[in-house]
Protein backbone atom coordinates (compact mmCIF):
# COMPACT_ATOMS: atom_id res chain seq x y z
CA UNK A 1 0.00 0.00 0.00
CA UNK A 2 1.35 3.56 -1.22
CA UNK A 3 0.84 7.05 -1.34
CA UNK A 4 1.99 8.53 -4.18
CA UNK A 5 1.93 12.41 -4.73
CA UNK A 6 2.73 14.59 -7.93
CA UNK A 7 2.67 18.52 -7.86
CA UNK A 8 3.38 21.42 -9.52
CA UNK A 9 2.60 24.61 -9.38
CA UNK A 10 4.28 27.64 -10.40
CA UNK A 11 3.88 31.10 -8.08
CA UNK A 12 5.01 34.84 -10.02
CA UNK A 13 7.95 33.96 -7.16
CA UNK A 14 9.23 30.46 -7.97
CA UNK A 15 8.03 27.08 -8.93
CA UNK A 16 6.73 24.00 -6.90
CA UNK A 17 7.56 20.99 -8.96
CA UNK A 18 7.54 17.88 -5.80
CA UNK A 19 6.90 13.99 -6.11
CA UNK A 20 7.38 11.77 -3.78
CA UNK A 21 5.96 8.12 -2.89
CA UNK A 22 5.61 6.43 0.66
CA UNK A 23 4.34 3.09 2.06
CA UNK A 24 0.79 3.56 4.19
CA UNK A 25 -0.33 3.54 6.40
CA UNK A 26 2.63 5.63 8.29
CA UNK A 27 3.45 9.30 8.85
CA UNK A 28 4.82 11.01 6.39
CA UNK A 29 6.91 13.62 7.38
CA UNK A 30 7.58 17.46 4.49
CA UNK A 31 10.35 18.88 6.36
CA UNK A 32 11.82 21.93 5.13
CA UNK A 33 11.92 25.91 5.70
CA UNK A 34 8.79 28.21 5.13
CA UNK A 35 8.55 28.76 1.61
CA UNK A 36 9.69 25.50 0.81
CA UNK A 37 6.62 24.25 -0.69
CA UNK A 38 4.49 22.58 1.81
CA UNK A 39 1.62 23.57 2.67
CA UNK A 40 1.42 24.24 -1.36
CA UNK A 41 1.62 20.72 -1.65
CA UNK A 42 -0.82 20.10 0.83
CA UNK A 43 -2.86 21.95 -0.43
CA UNK A 44 -3.23 20.94 -4.02
CA UNK A 45 -3.64 17.23 -2.39
CA UNK A 46 -6.59 18.51 -0.87
CA UNK A 47 -7.97 20.39 -3.73
CA UNK A 48 -7.48 23.77 -1.99
CA UNK A 49 -5.50 25.21 -4.48
CA UNK A 50 -5.40 24.87 -8.27
CA UNK A 51 -2.43 23.37 -9.68
CA UNK A 52 -0.72 22.90 -13.23
CA UNK A 53 -0.46 19.05 -12.31
CA UNK A 54 -1.48 17.41 -8.94
CA UNK A 55 -1.70 13.37 -8.86
CA UNK A 56 -2.52 12.07 -5.29
CA UNK A 57 -2.74 8.11 -5.17
CA UNK A 58 -3.92 6.41 -2.46
CA UNK A 59 -3.52 2.77 -2.51
CA UNK A 60 -4.91 2.79 -6.19
CA UNK A 61 -7.60 5.08 -5.91
CA UNK A 62 -6.61 8.63 -7.93
CA UNK A 63 -8.07 11.24 -5.67
CA UNK A 64 -7.58 14.11 -7.75
CA UNK A 65 -10.31 12.98 -9.51
CA UNK A 66 -12.78 13.82 -6.93
CA UNK A 67 -14.28 16.96 -5.93
CA UNK A 68 -12.31 18.08 -3.14
CA UNK A 69 -15.04 18.40 -0.69
CA UNK A 70 -15.57 14.46 -1.67
CA UNK A 71 -12.37 13.26 -1.10
CA UNK A 72 -12.13 12.27 2.52
CA UNK A 73 -9.03 13.82 3.07
CA UNK A 74 -8.88 15.29 6.87
CA UNK A 75 -6.79 18.51 6.80
CA UNK A 76 -5.36 20.13 10.28
CA UNK A 77 -4.61 23.64 9.62
CA UNK A 78 -1.70 25.21 11.06
CA UNK A 79 -4.28 28.05 12.50
CA UNK A 80 -7.06 25.77 13.21
CA UNK A 81 -9.91 26.72 11.22
CA UNK A 82 -12.71 26.02 14.44
CA UNK A 83 -15.73 27.63 13.07
CA UNK A 84 -16.25 30.56 15.15
CA UNK A 85 -20.31 30.21 15.32
CA UNK A 86 -20.42 26.66 16.40
CA UNK A 87 -19.82 24.98 19.60
CA UNK A 88 -16.52 22.57 20.33
CA UNK A 89 -19.49 19.69 19.97
CA UNK A 90 -20.94 20.75 16.76
CA UNK A 91 -17.72 22.06 15.22
CA UNK A 92 -17.00 18.25 15.97
CA UNK A 93 -20.25 17.17 14.31
CA UNK A 94 -19.49 19.27 10.92
CA UNK A 95 -17.47 16.84 9.22
CA UNK A 96 -18.74 13.60 11.06
CA UNK A 97 -22.50 14.11 9.34
CA UNK A 98 -21.39 14.80 6.03
CA UNK A 99 -19.02 11.69 5.98
CA UNK A 100 -21.91 9.57 5.21
CA UNK A 101 -21.08 6.97 8.19
CA UNK A 102 -22.69 4.34 8.16
CA UNK A 103 -22.84 4.45 12.51
CA UNK A 104 -23.02 7.95 13.41
CA UNK A 105 -20.97 8.26 16.56
CA UNK A 106 -19.12 5.10 15.56
CA UNK A 107 -15.19 6.22 16.79
CA UNK A 108 -16.85 9.62 17.90
CA UNK A 109 -16.01 8.21 21.59
CA UNK A 110 -12.42 6.45 20.91
CA UNK A 111 -11.60 9.88 19.18
CA UNK A 112 -12.65 12.29 21.82
CA UNK A 113 -11.08 10.41 24.61
CA UNK A 114 -7.60 9.75 22.59
CA UNK A 115 -7.57 13.74 22.39
CA UNK A 116 -8.84 14.62 26.06
CA UNK A 117 -11.91 16.50 24.39
CA UNK A 118 -14.60 15.45 26.51
CA UNK A 119 -14.38 18.37 28.73
CA UNK A 120 -14.56 20.79 26.26
CA UNK A 121 -17.84 19.65 24.25
CA UNK A 122 -19.88 22.86 25.42
CA UNK A 123 -17.49 25.09 25.56
CA UNK A 124 -17.02 28.10 22.57
CA UNK A 125 -13.79 27.97 20.29
CA UNK A 126 -12.76 31.37 21.20
CA UNK A 127 -12.58 30.30 24.70
CA UNK A 128 -10.14 27.48 24.07
CA UNK A 129 -6.25 27.74 24.76
CA UNK A 130 -4.40 27.17 21.16
CA UNK A 131 -2.97 23.70 22.57
CA UNK A 132 -7.04 23.19 22.94
CA UNK A 133 -8.25 24.76 20.05
CA UNK A 134 -5.74 22.47 17.70
CA UNK A 135 -6.74 18.77 19.84
CA UNK A 136 -10.36 19.98 18.71
CA UNK A 137 -9.34 20.86 14.94
CA UNK A 138 -7.67 17.19 15.16
CA UNK A 139 -10.80 15.78 16.39
CA UNK A 140 -12.92 17.34 13.33
CA UNK A 141 -10.48 15.86 11.09
CA UNK A 142 -10.89 12.54 12.62
CA UNK A 143 -14.20 12.72 12.58
CA UNK A 144 -14.69 13.31 9.09
CA UNK A 145 -13.37 9.81 8.54
CA UNK A 146 -10.78 10.83 6.22
CA UNK A 147 -8.45 8.23 4.52
CA UNK A 148 -6.12 10.80 4.50
CA UNK A 149 -5.00 13.05 7.03
CA UNK A 150 -3.00 16.42 6.18
CA UNK A 151 -1.35 18.24 8.94
CA UNK A 152 0.16 21.31 8.07
CA UNK A 153 2.43 22.86 11.12
CA UNK A 154 -0.07 21.57 13.57
CA UNK A 155 2.17 22.93 16.35
CA UNK A 156 4.01 25.53 15.31
CA UNK A 157 1.64 28.61 16.46
CA UNK A 158 1.76 26.81 19.91
CA UNK A 159 4.90 27.59 22.65
CA UNK A 160 7.18 25.07 23.41
CA UNK A 161 4.48 23.71 26.89
CA UNK A 162 1.66 23.10 24.39
CA UNK A 163 3.77 21.75 22.27
CA UNK A 164 5.01 19.42 24.49
CA UNK A 165 0.88 18.99 25.87
CA UNK A 166 0.11 18.13 22.13
CA UNK A 167 2.82 15.69 20.93
CA UNK A 168 1.97 12.34 22.68
CA UNK A 169 -1.70 12.78 21.44
CA UNK A 170 -0.16 13.17 18.13
CA UNK A 171 1.79 10.04 18.94
CA UNK A 172 -0.96 8.25 19.76
CA UNK A 173 -2.83 9.07 17.25
CA UNK A 174 -0.27 7.12 14.59
CA UNK A 175 -0.32 3.99 16.63
CA UNK A 176 -4.55 3.92 17.21
CA UNK A 177 -5.78 4.69 13.67
CA UNK A 178 -4.64 3.04 10.97
CA UNK A 179 -4.63 6.17 8.78
CA UNK A 180 -1.89 7.56 6.50
CA UNK A 181 -1.14 10.78 8.12
CA UNK A 182 0.94 13.25 5.60
CA UNK A 183 2.71 16.25 8.47
CA UNK A 184 4.09 19.22 7.46
CA UNK A 185 7.16 20.43 9.68
CA UNK A 186 10.14 22.89 10.39
CA UNK A 187 10.39 21.24 13.49
CA UNK A 188 13.32 18.41 13.35
CA UNK A 189 11.77 17.19 16.91
CA UNK A 190 8.78 16.46 15.57
CA UNK A 191 9.94 14.66 12.86
CA UNK A 192 11.85 12.66 14.74
CA UNK A 193 9.33 11.50 17.09
CA UNK A 194 6.29 11.23 14.41
CA UNK A 195 7.75 10.49 10.78
CA UNK A 196 8.18 6.92 9.46
CA UNK A 197 8.90 8.43 5.85
CA UNK A 198 10.94 11.80 5.45
CA UNK A 199 10.19 14.24 2.55
CA UNK A 200 13.10 17.19 2.37
CA UNK A 201 12.04 20.03 0.33
CA UNK A 202 13.92 22.46 0.06
CA UNK A 203 13.03 25.60 -2.40
CA UNK A 204 10.06 23.52 -4.18
CA UNK A 205 11.81 20.68 -4.98
CA UNK A 206 12.30 16.97 -2.93
CA UNK A 207 16.14 16.88 -1.72
CA UNK A 208 15.99 13.62 -0.76
CA UNK A 209 12.69 11.11 0.32
CA UNK A 210 13.39 8.03 2.32
CA UNK A 211 12.77 6.56 5.74
CA UNK A 212 13.17 9.24 8.56
CA UNK A 213 15.80 7.09 10.27
CA UNK A 214 17.94 7.04 7.40
CA UNK A 215 17.62 10.24 6.45
CA UNK A 216 18.55 11.80 9.55
CA UNK A 217 21.66 10.55 9.80
CA UNK A 218 22.15 10.78 5.76
CA UNK A 219 25.62 12.76 5.76
CA UNK A 220 25.73 15.19 2.96
CA UNK A 221 21.84 16.29 4.25
CA UNK A 222 21.43 19.71 5.75
CA UNK A 223 19.85 17.44 8.62
CA UNK A 224 23.54 16.05 10.11
CA UNK A 225 25.05 19.05 9.77
CA UNK A 226 22.79 20.58 12.58
CA UNK A 227 23.66 21.24 16.14
CA UNK A 228 20.90 18.56 17.03
CA UNK A 229 21.70 16.27 14.62
CA UNK A 230 21.22 12.82 15.63
CA UNK A 231 20.39 9.26 15.27
CA UNK A 232 16.84 7.96 15.79
CA UNK A 233 16.08 4.10 16.41
CA UNK A 234 12.99 2.10 16.93
CA UNK A 235 13.09 -0.30 19.70
CA UNK A 236 11.13 -2.02 21.73
CA UNK A 237 11.34 -2.29 25.93
CA UNK A 238 11.90 -5.92 26.29
CA UNK A 239 13.27 -5.07 30.13
CA UNK A 240 13.06 -3.60 33.25
CA UNK A 241 16.08 -4.00 35.95
CA UNK A 242 14.57 -2.50 38.74
CA UNK A 243 17.52 -3.09 40.84
CA UNK A 244 20.07 -1.15 38.34
CA UNK A 245 17.05 1.54 38.24
CA UNK A 246 17.65 0.90 34.28
CA UNK A 247 15.43 -0.37 31.21
CA UNK A 248 16.63 -2.39 28.44
CA UNK A 249 15.46 -1.42 25.09
CA UNK A 250 15.79 -3.78 21.78
CA UNK A 251 16.36 -1.75 18.80
CA UNK A 252 16.94 -5.12 16.40
CA UNK A 253 20.02 -6.78 18.34
CA UNK A 254 21.52 -3.77 19.51
CA UNK A 255 20.47 -3.32 22.83
CA UNK A 256 20.29 0.01 24.43
CA UNK A 257 19.92 0.28 28.50
CA UNK A 258 18.41 3.71 29.36
CA UNK A 259 17.54 5.25 32.72
CA UNK A 260 14.37 3.21 33.88
CA UNK A 261 11.20 3.79 31.62
CA UNK A 262 8.16 4.24 32.71
CA UNK A 263 6.52 2.51 29.62
CA UNK A 264 5.67 -1.49 29.67
CA UNK A 265 7.87 -4.26 28.58
CA UNK A 266 6.77 -5.13 24.88
CA UNK A 267 6.19 -0.79 24.26
CA UNK A 268 7.31 0.38 20.92
CA UNK A 269 9.68 3.57 21.50
CA UNK A 270 11.95 5.68 19.51
CA UNK A 271 15.14 6.71 21.05
CA UNK A 272 17.63 9.53 19.73
CA UNK A 273 20.84 10.19 20.53
CA UNK A 274 22.40 13.22 19.85
CA UNK A 275 26.08 13.17 17.32
CA UNK A 276 27.59 15.19 19.79
CA UNK A 277 26.90 12.81 22.46
CA UNK A 278 28.35 9.53 20.88
CA UNK A 279 32.10 8.56 21.99
CA UNK A 280 34.09 6.42 19.77
CA UNK A 281 36.66 4.58 20.90
CA UNK A 282 39.07 1.82 19.31
CA UNK A 283 39.98 -0.12 22.46
CA UNK A 284 37.15 -0.77 25.54
CA UNK A 285 38.12 1.59 28.26
CA UNK A 286 37.77 0.54 31.51
CA UNK A 287 36.69 2.47 34.50
CA UNK A 288 34.06 4.19 32.42
CA UNK A 289 30.81 5.25 33.54
CA UNK A 290 29.68 4.79 29.84
CA UNK A 291 26.74 1.96 29.92
CA UNK A 292 25.86 1.83 26.87
CA UNK A 293 29.29 0.37 24.74
CA UNK A 294 28.19 -0.56 20.82
CA UNK A 295 29.98 -2.38 18.42
CA UNK A 296 29.90 -0.48 14.94
CA UNK A 297 31.36 -0.11 11.72
CA UNK A 298 31.98 3.05 10.37
CA UNK A 299 30.37 3.76 7.05
CA UNK A 300 30.85 7.13 6.37
CA UNK A 301 33.01 10.13 7.29
CA UNK A 302 32.38 13.79 6.45
CA UNK A 303 35.02 16.92 7.47
CA UNK A 304 33.46 19.65 8.27
CA UNK A 305 35.83 22.72 8.31
CA UNK A 306 34.30 25.65 9.54
CA UNK A 307 34.01 23.88 12.88
CA UNK A 308 36.94 21.48 12.98
CA UNK A 309 35.21 18.51 13.64
CA UNK A 310 34.34 15.42 11.84
CA UNK A 311 30.85 13.52 10.88
CA UNK A 312 31.04 10.30 11.29
CA UNK A 313 27.75 7.99 10.45
CA UNK A 314 28.07 4.74 12.51
CA UNK A 315 26.12 1.19 11.42
CA UNK A 316 25.57 -0.72 14.52
CA UNK A 317 26.45 -4.45 14.17
CA UNK A 318 23.16 -5.60 15.82
CA UNK A 319 21.06 -2.85 13.66
CA UNK A 320 20.71 0.74 13.72
CA UNK A 321 22.23 4.07 12.58
CA UNK A 322 23.93 6.63 14.47
CA UNK A 323 25.87 9.70 13.87
CA UNK A 324 29.21 10.54 15.89
CA UNK A 325 30.56 14.30 15.66
CA UNK A 326 33.88 14.23 16.79
CA UNK A 327 36.62 16.83 16.42
CA UNK A 328 39.28 16.30 13.60
CA UNK A 329 42.02 15.73 16.39
CA UNK A 330 40.43 13.22 17.59
CA UNK A 331 39.97 11.52 14.13
CA UNK A 332 42.72 12.06 13.51
CA UNK A 333 44.73 9.94 16.81
CA UNK A 334 41.94 6.72 15.92
CA UNK A 335 43.01 6.81 12.67
CA UNK A 336 38.82 7.05 11.77
CA UNK A 337 38.05 5.75 8.10
CA UNK A 338 35.70 4.11 6.13
CA UNK A 339 34.62 0.61 7.03
CA UNK A 340 36.66 0.31 10.44
CA UNK A 341 35.13 -1.04 13.23
CA UNK A 342 35.00 0.82 16.28
CA UNK A 343 33.10 1.04 19.97
CA UNK A 344 30.58 3.97 19.90
CA UNK A 345 30.01 4.56 23.59
CA UNK A 346 26.45 6.11 24.71
CA UNK A 347 25.99 7.25 27.97
CA UNK A 348 22.74 5.94 29.23
CA UNK A 349 21.57 9.47 30.62
CA UNK A 350 22.13 10.20 26.96
CA UNK A 351 19.32 8.24 25.52
CA UNK A 352 16.92 10.12 25.12
CA UNK A 353 12.86 8.81 25.08
CA UNK A 354 10.89 10.39 22.31
CA UNK A 355 7.11 10.34 22.89
CA UNK B 1 -51.28 58.19 23.97
CA UNK B 2 -48.43 60.53 24.17
CA UNK B 3 -49.36 62.15 21.09
CA UNK B 4 -52.83 62.34 19.92
CA UNK B 5 -52.54 61.36 15.99
CA UNK B 6 -55.39 61.88 14.01
CA UNK B 7 -56.81 58.82 12.14
CA UNK B 8 -55.03 59.87 9.02
CA UNK B 9 -51.85 60.63 10.54
CA UNK B 10 -51.99 56.98 12.02
CA UNK B 11 -52.72 55.76 8.62
CA UNK B 12 -50.16 57.07 7.36
CA UNK B 13 -47.80 55.92 10.21
CA UNK B 14 -48.86 52.43 9.56
CA UNK B 15 -48.28 52.55 5.93
CA UNK B 16 -44.98 53.65 6.21
CA UNK B 17 -43.89 50.47 8.38
CA UNK B 18 -46.17 48.31 6.28
CA UNK B 19 -44.58 49.22 2.81
CA UNK B 20 -40.84 49.24 4.72
CA UNK B 21 -41.20 45.90 5.92
CA UNK B 22 -41.88 44.81 2.45
CA UNK B 23 -39.42 46.71 0.81
CA UNK B 24 -36.66 45.21 2.93
CA UNK B 25 -38.24 41.87 3.19
CA UNK B 26 -38.18 41.12 -0.30
CA UNK B 27 -35.36 43.48 -0.82
CA UNK B 28 -32.87 42.26 1.82
CA UNK B 29 -32.30 38.16 0.03
CA UNK B 30 -32.00 40.34 -3.38
CA UNK B 31 -29.34 42.04 -1.81
CA UNK B 32 -27.45 38.71 -0.14
CA UNK B 33 -27.34 37.37 -3.50
CA UNK B 34 -26.14 40.72 -5.11
CA UNK B 35 -23.56 41.13 -2.48
CA UNK B 36 -22.08 37.26 -2.36
CA UNK B 37 -21.82 37.29 -6.04
CA UNK B 38 -20.60 40.83 -5.80
CA UNK B 39 -17.78 40.06 -3.38
CA UNK B 40 -16.77 36.57 -5.01
CA UNK B 41 -17.50 36.17 -8.78
CA UNK B 42 -15.54 37.56 -11.51
CA UNK B 43 -17.07 38.11 -14.62
CA UNK B 44 -17.35 40.43 -17.18
CA UNK B 45 -20.47 42.53 -16.45
CA UNK B 46 -19.27 42.80 -12.96
CA UNK B 47 -18.92 46.38 -12.89
CA UNK B 48 -22.15 47.12 -14.78
CA UNK B 49 -24.17 45.87 -12.04
CA UNK B 50 -22.17 47.65 -9.39
CA UNK B 51 -22.46 50.95 -11.37
CA UNK B 52 -26.67 50.05 -11.15
CA UNK B 53 -26.99 48.67 -7.52
CA UNK B 54 -25.41 52.12 -6.55
CA UNK B 55 -26.60 54.57 -8.86
CA UNK B 56 -29.31 55.09 -6.42
CA UNK B 57 -26.91 56.28 -3.49
CA UNK B 58 -25.43 59.24 -6.01
CA UNK B 59 -27.89 60.20 -8.43
CA UNK B 60 -31.07 62.54 -7.12
CA UNK B 61 -33.99 60.76 -5.97
CA UNK B 62 -36.10 62.51 -8.16
CA UNK B 63 -34.18 60.82 -10.74
CA UNK B 64 -34.28 57.52 -9.33
CA UNK B 65 -38.11 57.86 -9.46
CA UNK B 66 -38.27 59.21 -13.33
CA UNK B 67 -35.83 56.38 -14.17
CA UNK B 68 -38.40 53.87 -12.26
CA UNK B 69 -41.08 55.49 -13.94
CA UNK B 70 -39.76 55.17 -17.35
CA UNK B 71 -39.07 51.33 -16.91
CA UNK B 72 -41.75 50.51 -14.33
CA UNK B 73 -44.57 52.97 -15.42
CA UNK B 74 -47.44 51.90 -17.23
CA UNK B 75 -45.78 52.57 -20.37
CA UNK B 76 -42.47 51.40 -19.53
CA UNK B 77 -41.25 47.84 -20.79
CA UNK B 78 -41.36 45.87 -17.12
CA UNK B 79 -44.49 47.80 -15.86
CA UNK B 80 -46.40 47.24 -19.54
CA UNK B 81 -45.29 43.49 -19.10
CA UNK B 82 -46.52 43.29 -15.22
CA UNK B 83 -49.94 44.96 -16.50
CA UNK B 84 -50.43 42.37 -19.18
CA UNK B 85 -49.53 39.27 -17.45
CA UNK B 86 -50.23 39.80 -13.75
CA UNK B 87 -52.20 42.76 -14.12
CA UNK B 88 -50.32 44.45 -11.36
CA UNK B 89 -49.46 47.92 -11.59
CA UNK B 90 -47.11 49.81 -9.23
CA UNK B 91 -46.93 54.02 -10.25
CA UNK B 92 -49.09 55.49 -7.64
CA UNK B 93 -49.72 52.47 -5.32
CA UNK B 94 -48.53 51.11 -2.18
CA UNK B 95 -46.78 48.32 -4.00
CA UNK B 96 -44.68 51.03 -6.09
CA UNK B 97 -44.00 52.87 -3.32
CA UNK B 98 -42.51 49.85 -1.78
CA UNK B 99 -40.47 49.34 -5.15
CA UNK B 100 -38.90 52.83 -4.92
CA UNK B 101 -37.78 52.49 -1.41
CA UNK B 102 -36.51 49.01 -2.14
CA UNK B 103 -34.45 50.32 -4.97
CA UNK B 104 -33.08 53.76 -2.71
CA UNK B 105 -32.09 51.31 0.65
CA UNK B 106 -31.27 48.58 -1.94
CA UNK B 107 -26.87 49.91 -2.02
CA UNK B 108 -26.66 49.98 1.34
CA UNK B 109 -28.00 46.86 2.12
CA UNK B 110 -25.64 45.43 -0.14
CA UNK B 111 -22.95 47.24 0.80
CA UNK B 112 -23.33 46.22 4.61
CA UNK B 113 -23.93 42.18 3.83
CA UNK B 114 -20.68 42.91 1.66
CA UNK B 115 -18.23 44.20 4.16
CA UNK B 116 -19.28 41.45 6.43
CA UNK B 117 -19.23 38.71 3.81
CA UNK B 118 -15.93 40.00 2.65
CA UNK B 119 -15.14 39.92 6.53
CA UNK B 120 -15.24 36.04 6.64
CA UNK B 121 -11.93 34.15 6.84
CA UNK B 122 -11.80 32.14 3.55
CA UNK B 123 -9.31 29.68 5.33
CA UNK B 124 -13.14 28.69 7.36
CA UNK B 125 -14.67 27.89 3.72
CA UNK B 126 -11.45 25.75 3.08
CA UNK B 127 -11.85 23.83 6.11
CA UNK B 128 -15.75 23.37 5.88
CA UNK B 129 -14.67 21.91 2.06
CA UNK B 130 -12.10 19.36 3.74
CA UNK B 131 -15.00 18.46 5.80
CA UNK B 132 -17.49 17.69 3.12
CA UNK B 133 -19.41 19.97 2.70
CA UNK B 134 -20.01 21.67 -0.89
CA UNK B 135 -20.18 24.77 -2.07
CA UNK B 136 -23.98 25.47 -1.21
CA UNK B 137 -24.05 23.91 1.87
CA UNK B 138 -20.69 26.40 2.69
CA UNK B 139 -23.24 29.31 2.33
CA UNK B 140 -25.91 28.11 4.49
CA UNK B 141 -23.59 26.71 7.49
CA UNK B 142 -21.03 28.81 7.11
CA UNK B 143 -21.26 32.44 4.91
CA UNK B 144 -24.97 33.20 6.35
CA UNK B 145 -24.35 32.50 10.29
CA UNK B 146 -20.91 34.70 10.14
CA UNK B 147 -22.36 37.50 8.12
CA UNK B 148 -25.40 37.30 10.30
CA UNK B 149 -24.56 40.52 12.47
CA UNK B 150 -23.92 42.34 8.69
CA UNK B 151 -27.46 40.84 7.67
CA UNK B 152 -29.31 42.14 10.41
CA UNK B 153 -27.13 45.23 10.45
CA UNK B 154 -28.42 45.81 6.46
CA UNK B 155 -31.91 45.06 7.57
CA UNK B 156 -32.57 47.95 10.00
CA UNK B 157 -30.54 50.60 8.68
CA UNK B 158 -32.10 49.59 5.43
CA UNK B 159 -35.83 49.76 7.31
CA UNK B 160 -34.90 52.68 9.12
CA UNK B 161 -33.79 53.98 5.71
CA UNK B 162 -36.93 53.28 3.88
CA UNK B 163 -38.57 55.05 6.25
CA UNK B 164 -37.59 58.14 5.21
CA UNK B 165 -37.65 57.93 1.74
CA UNK B 166 -38.82 60.85 0.05
CA UNK B 167 -37.72 62.17 -3.23
CA UNK B 168 -38.33 58.70 -5.35
CA UNK B 169 -41.83 57.48 -3.87
CA UNK B 170 -43.02 61.06 -4.52
CA UNK B 171 -42.19 60.58 -7.96
CA UNK B 172 -42.79 57.21 -8.69
CA UNK B 173 -45.67 56.78 -6.42
CA UNK B 174 -47.04 60.23 -5.79
CA UNK B 175 -48.52 61.17 -2.40
CA UNK B 176 -51.95 60.15 -2.09
CA UNK B 177 -53.31 59.63 1.36
CA UNK B 178 -53.81 55.78 2.45
CA UNK B 179 -52.24 54.51 -0.36
CA UNK B 180 -48.47 55.82 -1.33
CA UNK B 181 -48.63 58.84 1.68
CA UNK B 182 -45.55 57.71 3.58
CA UNK B 183 -44.91 59.49 6.88
CA UNK B 184 -42.06 62.23 5.41
CA UNK B 185 -45.10 62.42 2.47
CA UNK B 186 -47.69 63.61 5.16
CA UNK B 187 -45.11 66.18 6.91
CA UNK B 188 -44.54 67.44 3.50
CA UNK B 189 -48.45 67.82 2.93
CA UNK B 190 -49.15 68.86 6.12
CA UNK B 191 -46.20 71.91 6.20
CA UNK B 192 -48.06 73.03 2.98
CA UNK B 193 -51.23 73.11 4.57
CA UNK B 194 -51.73 76.01 5.91
CA UNK B 195 -52.31 75.79 9.94
CA UNK B 196 -50.50 72.26 9.57
CA UNK B 197 -47.45 73.09 11.62
CA UNK B 198 -49.19 71.15 14.52
CA UNK B 199 -49.55 68.00 12.47
CA UNK B 200 -46.29 68.07 10.78
CA UNK B 201 -44.53 68.63 14.44
CA UNK B 202 -46.52 65.68 15.66
CA UNK B 203 -45.13 63.44 12.81
CA UNK B 204 -42.03 65.10 12.92
CA UNK B 205 -41.48 63.76 16.51
CA UNK B 206 -42.99 60.18 15.69
CA UNK B 207 -40.06 60.20 12.71
CA UNK B 208 -37.45 60.54 15.34
CA UNK B 209 -38.92 58.44 17.84
CA UNK B 210 -38.48 55.71 14.94
CA UNK B 211 -34.72 57.19 14.39
CA UNK B 212 -34.15 56.32 17.89
CA UNK B 213 -35.47 52.95 17.76
CA UNK B 214 -33.66 52.13 14.92
CA UNK B 215 -30.45 53.24 16.06
CA UNK B 216 -31.03 51.39 19.58
CA UNK B 217 -31.77 48.21 17.54
CA UNK B 218 -28.49 48.28 15.26
CA UNK B 219 -26.24 49.32 18.17
CA UNK B 220 -27.59 46.14 20.01
CA UNK B 221 -27.37 43.81 16.90
CA UNK B 222 -23.76 44.92 16.76
CA UNK B 223 -23.17 44.76 20.31
CA UNK B 224 -24.46 40.79 20.78
CA UNK B 225 -22.02 40.31 17.79
CA UNK B 226 -19.23 41.81 19.08
CA UNK B 227 -19.58 40.13 22.40
CA UNK B 228 -20.08 36.46 20.72
CA UNK B 229 -16.81 37.18 18.67
CA UNK B 230 -14.38 37.86 21.00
Amino acid sequence: MTLRVEVEHRYRTGAVSVSFEAPTPGVIALFGPSGSGKTTVMNAMAGLLRTRHVRVNLNGVALQMIAPSQRQIGYVFQDGRLFPHLTVQHNLHYGAKRSGARKPGAGQDDVIALLGLSALLKRWPHTLSGGERQRVAIGRALLRQPRLLLMDEPLSALDQARRDEILPYLARLRSAFSLPIVYASHALDEVMRLADTLVLLESGRVRAAGKMTDLVSRLGLPLAMREDAAGVLLGRVFDHAPERRLSAVACGSTVFRVPMLAVPEGSDVRLRVLARDVILATNEPRGISVTNMLEARITEVLRIEADHAMLVQLELVGGGQLLSRVTVDAAERLGLRHGMVVLALVKAVSVELLA
Amino acid sequence: MLFNLSPDEQQALLLTLGVSARAVGFGLPLAILVAAILSRVRFPGRFLLHAVVHLPLMLPPVVTGWLLLLVFGVNGPVGAALEKYFGVRLVFTEAGAALACLVMIFPLMVRSIRLSLEAIDPGLLQAACTLGAGPFDRFLSITLPLAMPGLLTAAVLGYTASLGEFGAVITFAANIPGETQTLPLAIYAALETPGGEQAAARLSVVAILLALLGLGVAELVGWRAGRRRT
